[in-house]
């Protein structure tokens, strides 16, 4: 199997050149969440081009639509489109490459942006997947700031309450958001707790941008009966170079060339250490 | 002639269709009762998902089991489902164009004396600014029927409306005319085009048949379908006519007759009067006393309808 570590640092570089490119782009989630996608994408879930119209396709939901550029990334990586194009083409005028994820594009199931979505819309993916016995999975990624709306509390009642043990949501935990740190924008530290209350069956990933880690406790959430899973994953938001990491001001940015050049290295680096541990 | 409300039909003919298709599935945010869809949801409770008080909830998990395969139909009050799960009309039904039918029940007002919480006199402008978002408005429980025989052979989004109480019948048992986004012409005449739709349809054949007694000859076209709006039934009948007359359940801005006031324009300019709910909370009452109150029964059309032949 192919160092999913280090595939997830290259891909990373991807979603710099697609947001220099394109003069946009939330850099720090994208890079918050990549080694998320790599493992669901590239161990987990059974999801090809070919058996996108195959209704036992694992079925995936970027509810942190924001964090676009990290998919297309994955999904240029999946053979969905060509890399190049996306770089070529993201956020330019006419082009079906938006900063967030659009179902017109192959790969991508449903249109997200507005957050809170997701979740509920999972629920409804997971529902016809037990009323019509199908043993695939439905995966969905929020962020931490999202958490703050409240239909994704509406979804995550659902989902207990019909007993989805083929859901499994994942909270890109990396603590910020546009204003600042989660806890000082609107509490989220009991989290683990509160989707317990909801009937959620929890699993705390220590590191989130570890992707053993993040493997074991997908398998886990596998393993689970009767009820749904949230992985709360901590991560760092602009994992990849210190030059972005754990800065709020990186939700949004689009780097110098100073920083592209630093950010480049720093990627490079990581990816070698990786592919050498 | 026996009549039953429009949401009762709607689940009649869910129900006909589901004994067949099981990817048929009726989705209700606590409101099986008051939308009448009990008896779909004991007879068939494999194909029916109760969300609970939820409606952003209710339209998002109907966008998933649509985007899966499935064909929901969201049921709940129009007030909420027009409003507080707007959102997700727009983002998750429209614009990732997945096969869910939003069913507004008890819509307009209603629910007259539960006051504007409870109306929704803002659906079509809202629903009817969504891309990719379709607005239908059934007039009586026959062309609901044929509305969604129509519906169940589509896989594209649309909001339907319909009242809460059984309405006087417009149509006929055996004579239902009825094509898809085609507008229906109740009757033809030259002094004055009414065009109207919903509840205010059967209003308005009255109307004309006061106003054939005065002398005066109106049209009446029944716009179920106002988006896609049917432009030719406009054109078509105001064309004929000296003035035409929009009556509708809603409020004064962005429905009926502000679309239909928008191809006379621009087509054959003439006279558009707009006849609809005040912008302000409405009068408490049942729907006939507020109806009556604001001019829109039969007599409050034939009325506007002789002042502007006296102009």
């Amino acid at each position: 199997m192919e160092n999913l570590a280090a595939l997830a640092y290259e891909l990373r570089k991807n979603v710099v050149d697609m947001i220099m490119e394109g003069k946009a782009g939330h850099i720090g989630g994208d890079m918050s969440v990549m080694e998320i996608l790599t493992e669901l994408y590239f161990d987990q879930m059974n999801i090809t081009p070919e058996n996108m119209d195959s209704p036992d396709r694992d079925k995936f939901v970027m509810s942190k639509g924001h964090s676009v550029e990290a998919l297309y990334s994955v999904l240029a990586k999946k053979g969905f489109f060509s890399i190049e194009e996306v770089i070529e083409k993201f956020s330019k005028f006419g082009s079906e490459f938006i900063g967030h994820p659009n179902n017109k594009l192959p790969g991508i199931e449903m249109n997200s942006g507005s957050l809170g979505h997701g979740l509920p819309v999972s629920v409804g993916m997971a529902l016809e997947g037990k009323m019509d016995g199908r043993s695939c999975r439905v995966y969905t990624v929020m962020g931490d700031g999202e958490l703050a709306e409240g239909s994704v509390w509406e979804g995550a009642m659902a989902a207990s309450q019909y007993k989805l043990d083929n859901l499994c949501a994942v909270v890109d935990r990396n603590r910020l958001q546009i204003s600042g740190n989660t806890e000082d924008v609107m509490h989220q530290d009991d989290l683990h707790e509160r989707f317990r209350s909801f009937g959620w069956h929890v699993i705390d990933v220590a590191d989130g941008n570890s992707i053993s880690q993040l493997k074991d406790a997908f398998n886990e959430a596998k393993q689970v009966k009767g009820k749904p899973t949230v992985l709360i994953a901590n991560t760092v938001k602009g994992c990849g170079s210190a030059v972005m990491e754990d800065k709020a001001s990186w939700h949004h940015h689009v780097p110098s060339q100073e920083e592209y050049m630093q950010i480049m290295k720093d990627l490079e680096e990581r990816k070698e250490a990786a592919l050498h541990e | 002639m026996s009549k039953i409300a429009n949401k009762q039909m709607i689940c009649e003919v869910l129900m006909e269709a589901a004994r067949t298709d099981k990817d048929i599935v009726a989705l209700c945010s606590d409101s099986r009762g008051s939308g009448s869809f009990t008896p779909f949801a004991d007879t068939y409770p494999e194909q029916f998902v109760e969300t609970g008080i939820a409606e952003q909830n209710l339209v998002s998990i109907s966008a998933g089991l649509a985007k899966c395969g499935k064909k929901p139909y969201a049921v709940s009050p129009a007030c909420f489902l027009s409003t507080r799960s707007y959102e997700q009309a727009k983002v998750d039904a429209a614009y990732s164009n997945t096969n869910v039918k939003l069913i507004g029940i008890s819509g307009g007002i209603s629910y007259g004396a539960l006051g504007m919480s409870h109306h929704s006199a803002q659906d079509i402008a809202a629903m009817a600014a969504i891309p990719n978002m379709r607005v239908y408005i059934p007039s009586d429980h026959l062309q609901t029927r044929e509305l969604i025989k129509a519906l169940l052979k589509d896989e594209k989004p649309a909001y339907i409306r319909v009242g809460r109480n059984a309405v006087d019948p417009v149509y006929e048992e055996d004579n239902v005319p009825f094509e898809m986004d085609k507008a229906t012409v109740v009757c033809e005449g030259t002094d004055i085009a009414i065009i109207a739709c919903g509840e205010m349809v059967r209003p308005a054949r009255d109307a004309a048949e006061l106003l054939k007694k005065k002398g005066i000859s109106a049209s009446v076209i029944d716009m179920y379908c106002i988006k896609p709006l049917d432009r030719k039934a406009v054109i078509d009948a105001a064309e004929k006519a000296k003035a035409v007359i929009t009556v509708e359940e809603h409020s004064p801005f962005g429905g009926l007759g502000s679309m239909v006031s928008q191809v006379v324009g621009e087509v054959c300019p003439k006279k558009v009067i707009n006849m609809s709910l005040p912008d302000s909370p409405v009068i408490t009452g049942t729907s006939k006393e507020v109806f009556d109150y604001y001019g829109l029964n039969s007599e409050g059309i034939a009325k506007k309808a002789m002042e502007l032949m006296e102009k």
